[in-house]
This record gives structure tokens, C-alpha cells and sequence, in this order.
């Protein structure tokens, strides 16, 4: 049998989901027992014009982790795909955006003038930013564009087979993806359907271990700093914004389990879910401090109730703003 | 177009047992209003999630206007005590989203108060039209 052919592409990453996939540990070396690593850039000297040499559909699988958000990011996935069997958005940023996809709440002039003009340990009277073209002594040197309208996700670019996620995802999950695709090299398992989400089917809260109310409420919101969190109690009931509800499983709880922390949403929307932070605003928005006495109510208290929280896009979209049904922030024209 | 008449696309979630019934009652007295709404019928307004909002946002709508019994006489006793909450903490997301958050708008309007729904109908429809089409349009 030829070996397993496996291409680790990348777009806007930090490199987590890189180390994740050699933390699999020992497993690593069963793996390149049946499996060449024919194209990864974080772990060997490798470029475009390598891959644009190989036959189309040459690789196996693809794991493109990372947010696209640089004309050249596109520019990968879109080769990647054109070389390779499978397509699988790996992590958050691929799959949901991630943290970079935050950045969908500002532009690229705003960006700009952030990180080359106002942080305090930048000096740059003259305002000098990245150009995508400029002439030095006589060569023309070139930079991939950064996206004005934002992140994307890899979906936006190309067509993908499966989804992973997580932030990064976790060493089982990966596992798992790798199960499947060794079995089905090696004839013994089907390939799971197109657009497979590879985790729970199930949102979050099952897997959490947490005791939790029918009828909870949330009294006050607390940041989790503030107060000293019971790990025993649901971390709703405790005022603290967990994710969970509207999360998909697959993690095992991991935050919340393992570290006494609410989750965050890395695991993306579950699968009933339209969009991840509509559905966690209606969660949390509906167990917001309904007393017995609710006539008496004023909309100004509930106005203050609301506005505990502060940044509500950054904490329900926290992973997910381009996947998100507004997918970026827009501005109103003046009337 | 510049001098092109702006003609508002309003969408109206109102609940089946106060809301629904005023607007009915608001159609039968043949009471005069702008026609750029269309109403969605939902069993309580406690039933509007808020997804429905943001998906009919993200489809362009220019504004949305939820529709409910008044507090304490919700059919269900409680679904717009959560209505209430949604709402306001949606907009203050819409506003971060840089949304107008008068676009989305929540009123409470009972079976017999067909004047009223006649009333925040038309006043929404002169806001939404002073405010222009949603920057969502064509995105
Ligand atoms: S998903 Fe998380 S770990 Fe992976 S590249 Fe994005 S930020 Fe890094
Ligand atoms: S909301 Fe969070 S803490 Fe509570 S049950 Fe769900 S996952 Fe657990
Ligand atoms: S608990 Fe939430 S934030 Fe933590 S790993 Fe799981 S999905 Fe991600
Ligand atoms: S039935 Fe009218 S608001 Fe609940």
C-alpha cells in the first residue's frame, strides 16, 4: 500500500493546531509509519511552487488550520484543495474564524493605524505600512494583501469535507479524524459523510459535570476573577457566562472540568444552532434575574440587568464572529 | 439613488393571543397604515429567538419590530419576561455590530388595542425610513 500522503497548510495561525498534532505523542510515529507529511511549512522548508509540482488530488488529506485573512492564505487554500482528496478545516480559526476573526469588528486602516502607529512601543512619525508593492534600489518587492473586508472562513474559499473544532483542538478529537482516515486507506471504514463536524453532536452542558438547576437564574454577572468559583455548582447559576448551552460538545467540558473556567465557545455553534452568539444571548438573556415580583419591574432596571455585560459580540462570538450571521461589523450612513 | 423614494422592507413578529389579534383588530376597523410590513405570526413573542432577528438582519431587512401581550398578560405567564431581556440585550449587540439599534424595537400591544399597533407601526415606519436602508442591504 503507498503511504498515506498528509499536507498541514496554513492561514492565519498561532501554531497551536500545529503543536496539537504532534502532541498526539507516540501516536506521531505510527502515523509516519503510514503516512508522509508531503507538506507542512511550519516543520519543513517547503514552498508554493513544491506543492504546484505535485499532480492534482496527490494528497490525501489536508489539515488547513488558521484563520484566512491574507490574499496569500487564500492563495494556499485554494491550491491545497486543488491537490488534495480531503479538505479539513482544522481548529477554530479555520472553521469558525477564531480569535482573529474578532478582528471583523474593525478594518484594515483601523488595523494599521493600531499596530504601526498607536501602540506605545511603536514609533512611526511618517506612518510607513505594509504595501503590497513597493520598489527597493530597483526590485520590485511584493507583500500578500491583508483582507479589508475582514476574516473569512475557509468554507468562504474553498469546499471542505470536515470540520474540527476546538482552540486547538484536543489530541482525542484529532485522534479520531486520524482512526477514520487510516481505516479508510487501509479499506476497512467508510469516509463519514461530507461537511462531518468531527466532535459532539451534543451541546456542551452534557458533558459538563456540573450540578444544574431546572429553574436557574441568574442574579448578578460576575467576570471570573471576581468571585470564588464552586466547582461543583453550574457556573450560570453563579452569575459566571458560560458558553456551554450553546457550544457543541466534544471537548469533554474540558475548561470547565479541568480548569474551573467557564467555556468559551471554541467548540463552534451545535448543529441546531443558526448562530452561536444568538443562541447564547437567548440563553443567558432569558434566565437574567426573573423574580416572582417581574410587574414591578421597571425596562430601566432591566435596561441595567442587560448591561452587565459588557462586550456582548466579543464574549458570544468570541471564536466565531465570520461564521456568525452578521459576519462583520457595518457602518450606519449619517441622516 | 439619491432621490429615489426609500421604500422600508419592516418585518412584525406578533404573538397569537394579544399582538396578532391587535393588528387583526387594527386591519378590521380599516385603520390607515403604511404598507411596508409583514407580519410573522409566532405562538407567544417569547418564541421569537433571537437568531430570528440576526438571520432576518443578515438578509437585509431594515428593521424589525417584535410585538407581545403586555407584561402580566402573557398567555404562557413568563415568555416576555424573557422577551424583554432578549431585545434590549440584542440591541446593545446590534450597536456593537454598528447598527442603528433602533431598528430592532419591542412593544407591548394587547388584543384590543388595535389604535395602538396602528400607532407604533406607523411611527416605526417613519423611524426605519428616516434611518434609511440597513447597512446589511447587499452584503
Ligand atoms: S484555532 Fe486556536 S490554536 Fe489553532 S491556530 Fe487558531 S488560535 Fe491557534
Ligand atoms: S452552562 Fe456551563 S457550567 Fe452550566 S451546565 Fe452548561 S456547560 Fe456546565
Ligand atoms: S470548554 Fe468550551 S472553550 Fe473550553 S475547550 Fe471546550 S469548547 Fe473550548
Ligand atoms: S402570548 Fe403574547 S407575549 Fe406571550
Amino acid at each position: 500500500m503507498d503511504k498515506l500522503k498528509i499536507a498541514i497548510a496554513r492561514g492565519a495561525t498561532c501554531s497551536g493546531c500545529e503543536i496539537e498534532f504532534v502532541d498526539i505523542n507516540e501516536r506521531l510515529l505510527d502515523v509516519l509509519g503510514i503516512a508522509d507529511i508531503v507538506y507542512a511549512p511550519t516543520l519543513m522548508d517547503i514552498k508554493h511552487k513544491d506543492v504546484e509540482a505535485m499532480p492534482d488530488k496527490s494528497i490525501d488529506i489536508c489539515l488547513y488550520n488558521g484563520a484566512v485573512r491574507l490574499e496569500e492564505s487564500e492563495y494556499e487554500a485554494k491550491l491545497l484543495a486543488k491537490k488534495s482528496k480531503i479538505m479539513v478545516a482544522f481548529g477554530s480559526c479555520a472553521y469558525t474564524g477564531g480569535i482573529p476573526g474578532l478582528a471583523n469588528i474593525t478594518n484594515r486602516q483601523k488595523i494599521f493605524e493600531t499596530v504601526y502607529r498607536d501602540t506605545a512601543s511603536t514609533e512611526n512619525p511618517d506612518f510607513v505600512v505594509p504595501q503590497t508593492k513597493c520598489e527597493v534600489s530597483g526590485y520590485e518587492l511584493t507583500l500578500p494583501e491583508l483582507f479589508d473586508e475582514g476574516v473569512k472562513l475557509l468554507d468562504d474559499v474553498v469546499e471542505v469535507d470536515y470540520y474540527l473544532p476546538g482552540c486547538p483542538p484536543l489530541v482525542g478529537q484529532i485522534n479520531t479524524l486520524l482512526d477514520v482516515v487510516i481505516n479508510w486507506v487501509g479499506g476497512k471504514g467508510e469516509l463519514p459523510p461530507k461537511g462531518t463536524v468531527i466532535a459532539s453532536s451534543k451541546t456542551l452542558c452534557e458533558e459538563c459535570n456540573r450540578e444544574k438547576k431546572e429553574n436557574m437564574r441568574i442574579q448578578k454577572i460576575y467576570r471570573p476573577h471576581e468571585i470564588e468559583i464552586d466547582p461543583e455548582k453550574c457556573l450560570m447559576e453563579q452569575g459566571i457566562i458560560c458558553l456551554g448551552p450553546a457550544t457543541r460538545g466534544g471537548c469533554g467540558a474540558k475548561c470547565i472540568n479541568d480548569g474551573n473556567m467557564p467555556c468559551r465557545g471554541c467548540g463552534g455553534p451545535t448543529a441546531a444552532v443558526l448562530d452561536q452568539g444568538g443562541s447564547i444571548l437567548s440563553a443567558i438573556a432569558s434566565v437574567l434575574n426573573i423574580t416572582d415580583s417581574e410587574s414591578t419591574v421597571t425596562d430601566e432596571e432591566i435596561e441595567k440587568m442587560v448591561s452587565q455585560i459588557v462586550d456582548p459580540l466579543g464574549t458570544f462570538y468570541r471564536f466565531g464572529l465570520p461564521a456568525s450571521l452578521l459576519k462583520r461589523k457595518v457602518t450606519e450612513k449619517v441622516v | 439613488m439619491a432621490d429615489e423614494k426609500f421604500e422600508p422592507n419592516i418585518l412584525v413578529f406578533c404573538c397569537n393571543w394579544c399582538s396578532y389579534a391587535g393588528a387583526d383588530l387594527a386591519g378590521v376597523s380599516r385603520l390607515q397604515m403604511p404598507p411596508h410590513f409583514r407580519v410573522i405570526r409566532t405562538m407567544c413573542s417569547g418564541r421569537v429567538d433571537p437568531e430570528f432577528i440576526l438571520h432576518a438582519f443578515s438578509k437585509g431587512i431594515d428593521g424589525v419590530l417584535v410585538a407581545g401581550c403586555h407584561v402580566g398578560d402573557c398567555h404562557y405567564i413568563g415568555g416576555n419576561y424573557r422577551t424583554r431581556r432578549r431585545v434590549p440585550l440584542l440591541k446593545n449587540m446590534l450597536k456593537q455590530f454598528g447598527m442603528d439599534s433602533e431598528r430592532l424595537k419591542l412593544d407591548w400591544v394587547s388584543a384590543a388595542e388595535g389604535d395602538k399597533f396602528q400607532k407604533v407601526i406607523t411611527e416605526f415606519t417613519e423611524k426605519i425610513t428616516e434611518l434609511g436602508p440597513s447597512p446589511y442591504r447587499a452584503k
